[in-house]
């Protein structure tokens, strides 16, 4: 960590400058728009809206299924770092570039390849159904859908540091009588939490306000396929501006908490590293 | 160095798209801004009435569409989506254009003929073919195991018609709004998916199918059959329905921005000609004039017909007391 | 560590005999969930596609309406990632380069449109553009049109794409330091000089990075676009709402080719991203090695 004030080279004004107004051009002011529209209700109006049942019906489902999709991720993100970083095998270069595409995608391409696996005249609904459990328009499928959207999350922030980690030190744990499940809680766990809960966050936040790829198999029932950023739109749709607003500053609130809460992270990790 | 090509090369590319912005077209152009199910019928409608146009000896003129749900598009219109014209699911959301846009004047209604409504629809029910589930009228609907598809009358028109259409029902055959109100969430209680447009339902429906009954458009319904062939659908027609009157309405702030008044007009008059009628009438839509009329009649089955202004006393009232923000349909999912 | 390892040779040898299993069972398992969760979606939309055929395909996808809208998602990407990617530079600079109090709000903030649900990306604009507005009004005396119309489309892309370049460059420049860029100046270099032929090559592959995810992301935006966009055919359409639109339209074929089209784009860019990393990786293995 070589950082120091450097008189030497240039620029400082400029960028910092720049960097300023370009975000509140772009990205400050208009939010504070939204924030300012909401200041129109009173404080009783704007409890009012943000604790009505379908609010907070909306709230929970995207929260739950942002969750279920995080943790989903947690999972497999986690085998698939290990395993594309640990192990060389046929077509690992295959699975190394093709794991960004829930990234490269437009979601609404996701959405509709999405729904039409999982109806129950798809590919898999097929199979669900004579299970006889549905996926496509209930939060199973809003969680499969954001699980797909929010994959490489996981995966990109773990590689780097498991590639960090010396295999040996694993092998002199073992060496050392070490079983592998506390190889597992004592050398790698501590190594990859903060990484994980990174991915994981990021993974949850993006979860929450994803649009695209849900609403095509989300069901979009007020009470229990209605996702936050749906209510957002049909509010916008009844000319119910505060409404909406009010919605977008209470998602605003909890993506800028759980984005600082990963910044916070990244300062462990870069002090611990 | 070649990544300084690239860096040029990108400049170049942002540059030469910035300029293909400005070199828009400048003819005659119009944009119509309507709701969901009546992508063909404008389609076909707007190369006729292009036609008549240039017969007139005016310049050729283009008619660009947009579509959505009904009450999207009108708020849409008035957050500055510049349309000429509007030709929306229910006068209800065109009156929003002058409550809370003030882009026309209260009583456009008036402008045109039958209430600026040049064809009328209604609400049908489309199941599956041989009709498995046995759906006869609206009491069929609530009977246990039945998958209702329709839209969210918040933000689509055709859904509360469908959703009227079901009070109407339900009002004239218990007695008591208490009973219509227990009825219709009966019938809500059944509904797997609630799409935000009529279309979307509509594709829920035929090409994803889930459930068993699609309350639908009467013209979306026909076009469903249309498209997907008569093998695999069939329609139902209730013994009590809603005459379903879609409006038109020049934007008047817009078009004299535009300077486009004269041929808006012409546009939405030319609806009422019969060559209109015949178009709206071949995309299923009930033509107002009666030579047309008895033309299709054969297509359009008899059906008896509430009417909003009758029994609902108008949008005005309608809109507020169902579809607002802790409205009768609000009720209905929260006693859930 | 590596005299442990030898101290105990028999021990290592049956760890690893334990692990041939399973490691056997990861990469089994790994290209399980590769097959369910990213394949079968592709192997869907493509399936889809060609249904009726390779010549429904391509009349789809060469279409007026179709093209249009991929003139204005080429639009929508030649204006913002350009943007973005001064923007990533000055930010990155200022951030890596020097100290100074806020920073880490500074960074949180230009992370912020990443966590923003693209939804509320639209409806700020609309909020400050649209008729009913701040500016409404404003803009409509002067007849300048955003909201439902190009400007407003490509605001909303920049929107959500700025984090992307600043992102990518930010911990790459901390790495590097500054060392370099003083050497240069002391043998006499001006503060571009010194830019373009110190730091530009340094970050170049990052940079590239950065521009590439950038570049996926606009062009395939969705839920912000869809909000400022009025979705009029042939004008107001970017690629993924035009996707919406056919899909909407009984055209489920074509809805799904320009679907594989935008595939297509989008596996194109995923190569170019694993061109500009391994060049990463080379020049990192090739420093280390000096």
């Amino acid at each position: 960590m070589s950082r120091r004030i450097s008189p030497v080279i240039p620029g400082f004004g400029l960028t910092l400058g720049y960097t300023l107004f370009y975000l509140s051009l772009l990205v400050l002011i208009p939010l504070a728009a939204m924030f300012i529209k909401t200041t129109q209700l009173s404080w009783d109006e704007f409890i009012a809206i943000i604790s009505a049942p379908r609010v907070l019906a909306a709230l929970k489902l995207s929260f739950v299924t942002a969750l279920i999709a995080a943790l989903i991720n947690g999972v497999i993100g986690t085998l698939l770092a290990w395993v594309l970083v640990r192990y060389k095998f046929p077509g690992r270069k295959i699975i190394e570039a093709m794991i960004d595409l829930p990234f490269a995608l437009p979601t609404a391409v996701a959405g509709i390849a999405l729904t039409a696996l999982y109806t129950p005249t798809g590919l898999i609904g097929q199979f669900a159904d004579s299970l006889g459990f549905k996926v496509a328009y209930t939060p199973l499928g809003i969680s499969l859908a954001l699980t797909f959207v929010t994959l490489p999350f996981v995966v990109r922030t773990l590689q780097p540091v498991l590639a960090d980690i010396p295999r040996e030190v694993e092998e002199a744990a073992t060496c050392l009588g070490a079983k592998p499940l506390q190889v597992i809680r004592y050398v790698l766990l501590p190594a990859l939490l903060p990484a994980w809960l990174t991915g994981f966050s990021l993974a949850f936040a993006r979860g929450i306000g994803e649009y695209g790829s849900v609403i095509f198999i989300a069901g979009n029932m007020p009470m229990k396929t209605e996702i936050l950023p749906l209510l957002i739109m049909v509010k916008l749709d009844q000319y119910d501006y505060a409404g909406a607003t009010a919605i977008g500053v209470l998602m605003l609130v909890v993506s800028f908490i759980l984005l600082l809460f990963i910044n916070l992270l990244q300062r462990r990790i870069s002090t611990t590293s | 160095m070649s990544f300084r090509r690239f860096a040029l090369a990108t400049l170049t590319a942002a540059l030469t798209s910035a300029s293909i912005i400005g070199s828009a077209a400048a003819a005659t152009e119009l944009l119509n801004v309507s709701y969901d199910p009546t992508r063909e019928l404008y389609v076909e409608y707007n190369a006729a009435f292009n036609r008549y146009w240039q017969a007139q000896g005016h310049e050729s003129v283009t008619v660009k569409q947009s579509h959505g749900g009904s009450g999207k598009q009108a708020r849409s219109v008035i957050d500055g989506l510049r349309a000429d014209v509007v030709t929306l699911a229910l006068a209800g959301d065109i009156d929003e254009l002058y409550r809370v846009g003030k882009l026309i004047p209260e009583d456009w209604q008036k402008r045109l003929p039958d209430a600026s409504t040049p064809y009328t629809s209604t609400i049908v029910f489309l199941v599956r073919k041989g009709n498995p589930k046995g759906i006869k009228d609206w009491d069929d609907l609530v009977k246990p195991g039945v998958e209702v598809i329709t839209p969210n009358p918040k933000t689509s028109g055709g859904a509360r018609w469908n959703f009227l259409a079901a009070w109407a029902y339900a009002q004239q055959k218990y007695g008591s709004e208490e009973q219509a109100k227990e009825f219709v969430g009966k019938l809500y209680k059944q509904v797997p998916v609630l799409d935000t447009g009529a279309r979307g339902s509509t594709i829920t429906f035929v090409n994803n199918k889930i459930g068993d009954v699609l309350l639908a458009w009467e013209n979306e319904a026909f076009l469903a059959l249309k498209e997907e062939g008569g093998d695999n659908l069939q329609i139902i027609a209730p013994s009590l329905s809603i005459l379903a009157e879609p409006p038109v309405a020049v934007v008047d702030k817009n078009v004299e921005r535009k300077g486009t008044r004269e041929v808006a007009e012409a546009y939405l008059k030319y609806l009422y000609s019969e060559e209109g009628q015949r178009i709206a009438a071949k995309n299923f839509y009930r033509p107002r004039n009666q030579t047309v009329a008895a033309e299709f009649a054969k297509q359009f089955p008899a059906l008896k017909l509430t009417t909003i202004d009758g029994d609902f006393g108008g949008w005005k009232t309608a809109q507020p007391k169902f579809f607002s923000d802790g409205g009768i349909f609000d009720q209905i999912y929260q006693a859930h | 560590m590596t005299s442990t390892t030898l101290a105990n040779p028999s021990a290592a040898r049956v760890a690893q005999r334990g692990n041939v299993w399973g490691r056997r069972f990861l990469i089994a398992a790994a290209w399980l969930i590769f097959t369910l969760f990213l394949l079968l979606p592709l192997y869907v939309v493509v399936n889809e596609a060609l249904k009726q055929g390779l010549g429904t395909f391509f009349t789809s996808i060469l279409e007026p309406d179709a093209l249009s809208a991929l003139k204005l998602t080429l639009i929508a990407v030649g204006i913002s990632v350009p943007l973005n990617v001064v923007f990533g530079v000055a930010a990155a600079w200022c951030v890596s380069k020097y100290d100074f109090k806020g920073k880490s709000l500074l960074v949180t903030l230009i992370d912020l449109p990443f966590s923003v649900s693209p939804v509320i990306a639209g409806l700020i604009y609309v909020l400050m553009f649209g008729a009913q507005g701040w500016f409404g009004p404003w803009l409509q005396d002067h007849d300048i049109q955003i909201v439902f119309a190009v400007p407003g489309i490509v605001l909303a892309t920049i929107f959500v794409t700025v984090p992307f370049v600043a992102r990518e460059l930010i911990p790459l420049m901390q790495e590097q330091g500054t060392q370099e860029e003083e050497a240069a100046r002391l043998l006499g270099a001006n503060g571009w000089q010194m830019f373009w032929h110190v730091t530009l090559p340094n970050i170049k592959w990052g940079l590239i990075y950065g521009v590439v995810l950038c570049t996926a992301r606009a062009m395939g935006e969705f839920g912000a676009v869809s909000v400022v966009s009025g979705h009029i055919r042939g004008m107001t359409n970017t690629l993924p709402l035009h996707v919406e639109i056919l899909y909407n339209e009984y055209n489920h074929v074509a809805a799904f080719s320009v679907a594989s089209l935008l595939l297509a784009l989008a596996i194109f860019i995923l190569l170019l991203k694993q061109w500009s990393e391994s060049r990463i990786n080379r020049l990192k293995a090739s420093a280390a090695e000096e």
